[in-house]
């Protein structure tokens, strides 16, 4: 336990932290509470009629085929992006760490992708990928390989997921270097003494010492793929083809704003809401009780 | 959703802020989504209206794409912020005319200008896309298009195709691309933009068949579709056929087709003809057609309908305002204005006055193939199934479709399970829309 802080001015504390909340309050708990009136009323898009349904838009988006296929997209989205995007970052890092020549070139061109937006790295990939006028779907496409994510959703899928993976890698990387940075040499060095191989000593020594960095990096990386790949999703398909790669952001905005339901748009984001708040506490509450904070 | 609210609402404050220094001068906001060299127009026409007279000023303001547009509109009234104008695309056309009490028809606006307005002077089949079952006319036709074709010359002379007679009807055209296939002129020989604008709206349209029942939803908006049958499965299960050697190949849900066009990979595209612009940059050989039909189609070919968008006038404002709104599109009227407009952005013209002055100058003699999209809409009096197609919730059945028809294009069901589909999940979102 920490010794409690004590300040001598009873008025400052609260000023100071006053920016913060108006903040928050504004663009947090206003336009939530917002979302929570919104999803228990039936509106024209112009607002001109409301009526009170009560649970109504609820019960039909939880019926709602789509919203199930929605459902089980951003499970297998998530995974894949947090899965890739971790174990790529990790391995750079090791890799990374190894390194003694340059090291801070590597590490800094390793972090550059971080700095761009979604939408562009969702371009890049469009660009490159873009059955239309992608170079490198010209080149897959040559090779005979039968390249169409514009019509195949498996590989509209992995594209998107390459996409938000990449993005996502450099910061995971940056995370991970300091974590390896705060690992004692003595007691590597004293395993490779003992006659562990390096294979060994990563998973044994390295790994489970990196399990804080793991889990911190693990709730980042699912909240990323929930909330902060609409951008590139956006960019890259659209939600298509079909509905192969509409994860649940990405369906509130299409009801919401393209097709102008703002009942059901609400009520998927109160949905939303909820499962984000379950998904963090179920990770603080039982996936960090396993977690060694060396 | 809110925060956007939030945002045109902040912005809209700022705007009557910073223009309450303006006196006597009243204000029009004028709402758009033109980019480019369609933006420089409308900043232009702004400039000249207002140096034109002294009491109104219209302000231009791009708030994005056109569901953007639409969106800041409606964010707007909800906020009790709407501009006086605002530019909504085609298929938005329902949503807007279902929000009675929240527009102000067009017709009425330019009677309080003291002008008297006359439907006559205007394109027939663009007046009567826009109007009300009645025939009042609600928007304000400011850019037309009409699908019509492209085809490649350099590739048609490859495969020995007769380069100054594209193919008339669907079926000679899908035989003109199984022979470029074939004779390997290109590694495509058909793609289309907007499956759905094009090949439902505008095929329903061309060949005189019923979309959905209340004439395609502008006599009511109880409208159940009718694409499932007939001619619109047996053309779909042609496209599916022909794309599963990629003698047609998928481009996308809106225009991007037209790169495979430009990219010389697909030598016949069906697009509309606002996408003329690109093609001439590109310095392609092309050629121009009319939209293909199927000869047995009773009365094919029709008319087609317009895409492109249209002005809408927002309720809620001053009389003042709204002269000054009446006062603008009376100068859009104005036959130089239009006539101009449609030669420098390919759009059509909006009056008749217009086409005929463009005609008498020899533009259609130097430009072959530019009149197309207008003798094709304008070429018969309109019929019930092809005045237009308006649903509350257009945007949506379109998404709709279009992800039907992706998945009968990557082979998971046929032609009829597609538009079945498309036909089921279509009526159970009208029904929702229309609040059943």
């Amino acid at each position: 336990m920490s010794p409690r802080v004590t300040f001598p001015n009873k008025i400052l504390p609260y000023l100071l932290i006053a920016p913060q909340l108006v903040i928050v309050g504004i663009f947090f708990y206003w336009p939530a509470s917002q979302a929570l009136y919104q999803s228990v009323l039936r509106e024209d898009p112009f607002g001109l009629r409301s009526t009170f349904v009560g649970l109504a838009n609820f019960r039909r988006v939880l019926a709602e085929p789509n919203y199930i296929n929605a459902l089980q997209n951003t499970a297998v989205f998530s995974i894949a992006v947090a899965f890739v995007a971790m174990s790529i970052a990790l391995l750079l890092a090791v890799m990374a760490d190894k390194i003694i020549r340059g090291r801070g070139i590597y590490r800094t061109m390793l972090i550059w992708p971080y700095a761009i937006a979604p939408a562009i790295a969702g371009m890049v990939w469009l660009f490159m990928f873009n059955p239309a006028m992608g170079t490198f779907a010209y080149m897959l496409r040559s090779s005979g390989y039968q390249w169409d994510p514009l019509l195949r959703g498996d590989q509209a899928m992995v594209l998107v997921i390459a996409a938000a993976a990449w993005k996502q890698i450099s910061y995971n990387f940056l995370f991970f270097v300091a974590g390896l940075q705060a690992i004692p040499k003595t007691l590597i060095e004293a395993a490779a003494i003992d006659g562990a191989g390096e294979t060994k000593r990563f998973w044994t020594i390295i790994f489970p010492l990196l399990a804080p960095t793991t889990f911190f990096l693990l709730v980042i990386n699912t909240t990323y793929a929930f909330f902060d790949t609409f951008g590139i999703i956006h960019a890259v398909t659209g939600g298509g083809p079909g509905k192969a790669t509409e994860t649940l952001v990405y369906k509130v905005y299409n009801d919401g704003f393209v097709n102008l339901i703002l009942g059901d748009s609400a009520a998927q984001s109160v949905i939303l809401m909820v499962i984000v708040i379950a998904l963090t506490a179920i990770q603080f509450r039982y996936v960090e009780k396993k977690v060694h904070y060396g | 959703m809110k925060t956007q609210g939030f945002a045109a609402g902040l912005a809209a404050t700022f705007t009557v802020l910073s223009t309450s220094a303006a006196f006597a001068v009243t204000e029009i906001q004028w709402w758009h989504a033109m980019t480019g060299a369609n933006n420089e127009v409308v900043e232009t026409l702004s400039k000249e209206f207002n140096e034109s007279q002294s009491d109104y000023k219209v302000v231009p303001v791009f708030k994005g794409t056109y569901p953007e547009t639409l969106n800041a509109g409606i964010a707007a009234f909800r906020a009790n912020q709407s501009p006086h104008i605002i530019q909504v695309f085609d298929v938005g056309t329902g949503v807007m005319m279902a929000a009675e009490g929240a527009v102000k028809p067009v017709a009425e606006v330019l009677s309080m200008g003291g002008g008297e307005f006359n439907k006559d002077e205007y394109l027939p089949g663009i007046v009567a896309y826009y109007s009300k079952p009645d025939g009042t006319m609600l928007s304000f036709p400011y850019n037309s298009s009409s699908p019509i074709l492209y085809y490649n010359k350099d590739i048609f002379e490859k495969a020995g195709l007769d380069t100054e007679n594209p193919p008339k009807t669907w079926p000679e055209v899908f035989e003109a691309a199984k022979k470029i296939k074939e004779s390997g002129a290109a590694s495509c020989g058909l793609t289309s933009t907007w499956l759905t604008w094009i090949g439902l709206e505008n095929f329903a349209a061309w060949n005189n068949l019923q979309y959905g029942t209340q004439e395609n939803g502008l006599a009511g908006t109880d409208v159940e579709l009718k694409i499932n049958e007939g001619l619109f499965v047996t053309h779909f299960q042609n496209l599916a056929d022909l794309a599963k050697d990629d003698t047609f190949r998928y481009g996308g849900r809106t225009s991007e087709a037209k790169q495979l066009f430009l990219s010389g990979e697909c030598a016949i595209l069906t697009e509309s003809s606002g996408g003329l612009g690109d093609v001439l940059k590109s310095g392609l050989n092309y050629g121009l057609g009319q939209l293909p039909y199927y000869p047995e189609a009773e009365g094919a070919p029709q008319n087609t309908i317009p895409g492109g968008a249209s002005l809408w006038v927002f309720g809620g404002h001053e009389d003042a305002e709204y002269e000054g709104v009446a006062a603008f599109f009376n100068f859009l009227s104005q036959t130089e204005i239009q006539e101009r407009l449609h030669q420098v952005s390919g759009y059509l013209p909006v009056t008749l006055a217009a086409y005929e002055a463009t005609k008498a100058s020899g533009f259609y003699d130097e430009n072959p193939g530019r009149e197309i999209p207008i003798t094709q809409m304008m070429g018969k009096a309109p019929t019930a199934n092809s005045r237009g197609v308006r649903l509350v919730n257009l945007p949506q059945v379109r998404d709709i479709e279009n992800e039907e028809f992706e998945k009968m294009l990557a082979g998971e069901q046929t032609a009829q399970q597609a538009l079945d589909n498309a036909v089921e999940r279509g009526n159970a979102a009208i029904q929702q829309a229309i609040g059943n």
